[in-house]
């Protein structure tokens, strides 16, 4: 394989993992947490792609490809959160929505 | 013949470096900003630099529809709803620094130092040496056979989840007159 080795794309996936974890646990808007969370399965998708050249095996981009439905999904729910919250003139702040009382 | 393959292994050592690096840079960047229109923006950028990543995996077909799903369709969702919910500027690091943000830097030094660690202490040399590819590892061609022999139940199951979340996008999204009284009341 030309370039770089496995261990560097798994780098990048680690850091790119630690960076959405911080936003997740940082950040109060649940718009950019929602983003953040983007990140940290980006990550995992590129490990999960990373290993499955390494191992010239079709699995790991297979589940690569069921995450991003996964995350799709995720986006889909979380914005119709976002929608419902901003709907009910509530803050988008996930501090204070410490309530799931409908 | 070496000449060549060096020079192939340099080219693809630069596009590796440029696309790593716009792609951290873009993720501290997706977390950083204040305005969440500035953060999917950065997004895009983050999503387009890992395509290129996962093309120097030879995984096309998920680099096309990691531009395709994620930079086109999700994206695309999550401007329309920062535009409908209006700009909310949040300052990130207000007040100083409280023990829920140390507490959250720690944690998530703690998860990239702890992966880092494992990669170089265990796993080092095991990654050094990569299988052989031909070329058809990573094409649509192979992908859709994958997915319809080996792994036919997931796919069958992403349907029924994409099913389920788009049904429950609609529940969530869609306003009842109780719900609008309720609210403005």
């Amino acid at each position: 394989m030309l370039g770089p080795s496995i261990a560097w794309y798994l780098g990048v996936a680690a850091f790119l993992f630690g960076t959405g974890a911080l936003g997740v646990l940082v950040r109060r808007n649940p718009l950019i947490v929602l983003l953040s969370l983007e990140i940290m399965l980006n990550g995992a998708n590129l490990a999960l792609i990373a290993f499955s050249r390494h191992a010239a095996n079709g699995a790991g981009q297979i589940f690569a490809l069921a995450v991003m439905a996964v995350a799709a999904s995720e986006v889909c729910v979380g914005l119709g959160l976002v929608v419902a919250l901003h709907r009910r003139r509530l803050a988008l702040d996930v501090d204070r929505l410490s309530e799931l009382r409908g | 013949m070496i000449a060549a393959y060096s020079a192939g292994g340099a080219l693809v050592w630069i596009v590796w470096v440029v696309a790593g690096l716009a792609c951290l840079g873009s993720g501290v960047a997706v977390v950083s900003f204040s305005n969440p229109f500035f953060s999917a923006l950065a997004l895009i950028g983050n999503l387009g630099s890992l395509a290129v990543l996962y093309l120097l995996l030879s995984a096309q077909f998920v680099a096309a529809a990691q531009v395709l799903v994620y930079a086109g369709a999700v994206m695309v969702m999550f401007l329309f709803v920062i535009a409908y919910v209006g700009p909310r500027s949040e300052t990130p690091w207000s007040g100083g620094p409280s023990w829920q943000t140390i507490g959250a830097v720690l944690a998530a030094g703690a998860i990239f130092l702890e992966i880092i660690v494992v990669i170089a202490l265990k796993a080092g040399n095991r990654l050094a040496h990569t299988d052989h590819v031909n070329g058809t590892f990573g094409s649509p061609g192979w992908i859709g056979r994958l997915f319809l022999t080996d792994h036919l139940l997931a796919f069958e199951i992403t349907s029924i989840v994409l099913l389920v979340a788009a049904v429950g996008g609609v529940i969530l999204g869609s306003h009842t007159k109780r719900a609008d009284e309720e609210a403005s009341a």
